[in-house]
């Protein structure tokens, strides 16, 4: 979930009301180093291999993952990217689009493997507007989606390569995921 | 927001989220491909009764990097020649379709009227002497691309006052954004009043021009001076120009800038313009990516929009 949304924007904008805990640091820790082994197993090696994280969820993740692949991959450096993807999207004059941050992808992306990383997998809109930005880059070899929650309630025909935890969810709760781990909640009043 | 007019309609908040925006456009325009689809299917008119050439093809090339349709008005081609009313005009124009309406008039005051005629979102890219917000917020934007901030800066601005509506933008932008603005002209082309201006005035360069963090040299408009308000082109150089001399009393940090376009030899010797502290060419790139960010602000964020909930 956008940062900026949910501290700017009422109705859904407003404050983070916690509930449950389904993933604690520990077992995100867990999952970063599975998921960082299949990708190294899906693409036999990391030859190629680059990681983009959406803004703004998905890039401590890539970070995470980019690590964890050093470590397991005999300290190989997998280049590391993020993208923005407000420009991209199919709702904009919907509902407010503000771009998070600047993308930045410092790396040619023609013939790479390109993994796709973000926090929480929801409409599969985000991701459809990602693929679309990607094509203005490069024309990479391949494109992966890696994410930590898939929660379900796709509009789109999307589906993740590598997850962290399917969680099933209600339209109207919100998954948060930090360092600390993922919590489901709602959005509970508005912002003061 | 739905038109932007003038600096003060964005004030201090709005000067730093276009230049939030515009870092991000800024990026767009770097790429191999510089085009996102974020305005697909809007149509921006550019309407100038007025000549202008890097205004005009700015705002293009920014309305088709967010790929929307670009129109072009000019003058001389049109019905205005045959008698067409102003409001004639614009309403013909909106009776097309039109998303936006980018203005420059001869007189102040132009995009307010057209404003208040139309649906469509108006931009005004310069009316008269009065206001020329988009310039402001690309002088902004470079100044803060180079320096991190506004605030304490010492920024002057040189030269024909009066006549400048560059000069009357960029005075409410630098000081909402907390620079000293320090006003360098002969009394002749200062304005008859500068009441509530948040400026100081001086009549002599040299005894502040080794002081400032930027100098902003303003064009001799010899096309809107009616009367003699300057003995000659050259005493004014001797008096106001950015000479080689004045160029080696500017400190090292210092900052070059011109809207453009120069007069060189007047206002701005060559030697200052291709100075390595002149970054008057980096104004101009950057006015296309400031101008994305005003465009995709009005027509596209949605952002005094309410979004529908359970739907993201």
């Amino acid at each position: 979930m956008a940062e900026r949304e949910r501290t700017v924007l009422p109705p859904r904008g407003g404050i983070f009301v916690p509930r449950t805990q389904v993933m604690d640091a520990a077992d995100l820790r867990r999952a970063v180093t599975r998921i960082a082994h299949e990708i190294v197993e899906r693409n036999h090696g990391l030859d190629g291999v680059a990681l983009i994280g959406l803004q703004t969820g998905g890039v401590p993740l890539a970070g995470r993952l980019r690590d964890a692949l050093r470590t397991i991959g005999d300290g190989a450096e997998v280049p590391l990217g993020s993208l923005d993807v407000a420009f991209y999207r199919d709702d904009i004059g919907l509902r407010p689009v503000l771009p998070e941050a600047v993308t930045d992808i410092p790396f040619d992306l023609t013939g790479r493997t390109v993994v796709l990383v973000d926090d929480v997998l929801y409409t599969g809109r985000t991701v459809r507007a990602a693929l679309n930005a990607l094509n203005d880059y490069g024309r990479p070899r391949a494109v992966q989606l890696a994410v930590m929650i898939d929660r379900g309630h796709r509009q789109l025909p999307i589906r993740p390569d590598f997850v962290g935890k399917n969680v099933p969810t209600r339209f109207d709760e919100q998954v948060d995921v930090t360092a600390d781990g993922v919590t489901i909640g709602e959005i509970g009043g508005s912002q003061p | 927001m739905k038109h932007l007019l003038s600096v003060d309609d964005l004030g201090a908040d709005g000067i730093n989220e276009v230049m939030r925006l515009s870092d991000s456009f800024v990026e767009v325009s770097e790429r191999a491909i510089p085009k996102v689809p974020a305005l697909r299917g809007k149509t921006v008119v550019s309407l100038f009764y007025e000549d202008s050439t890097r205004t005009r093809l700015s705002f293009e090339t920014a309305a088709k990097r967010l790929s929307a349709d670009t129109m072009t008005f000019s003058v001389s081609s049109s019905s205005v020649n045959k008698g067409e009313s102003l409001r004639d005009t614009v309403e013909t124009i909106e009776a097309m379709g039109i998303d936006a309406v980018v203005v420059r008039h001869k007189s102040s005051g132009v995009p307010w009227r057209i404003a208040s005629w139309v649906k469509a979102s108006v931009i005004n890219a310069g009316d008269g002497w009065h206001q020329h917000p988009t310039q402001a917020l690309l002088d902004c934007y470079t100044i803060r691309s180079r320096k991190g901030d506004l605030g304490g800066l010492r920024i002057a601005i040189v030269g024909d006052i009066m006549h400048s509506r560059v000069a009357r933008s960029d005075v409410d932008a630098f000081a909402a954004l907390g620079a000293d603005v320090l006003l360098v002209a002969p009394p002749t082309l200062l304005p008859a009043s500068l009441d509530g201006w948040p400026v100081k005035v001086t009549h002599s360069l040299d005894e502040v021009i080794g002081d400032l963090d930027v100098i902003y040299l303003l064009r001799i408009q010899r096309e809107r001076m009616s009367e003699a308000l300057l003995p000659s082109l050259r005493e004014y150089r001797a008096m106001y120009g950015l000479t080689a001399e004045r160029l080696r009393a500017l400190r090292r940090d210092a900052l070059v800038m011109h809207p453009g376009p120069m007069n060189r030899g007047v206002e701005i010797d060559a030697e200052a313009a291709e100075d390595e502290r002149s970054v008057i060419t980096a104004q101009v790139s950057n006015g296309v990516a400031v101008r994305m960010a005003v465009l995709y602000l009005l027509l596209g964020s949605g952002a005094d929009l309410v979004a529908p909930v359970g739907e993201l």
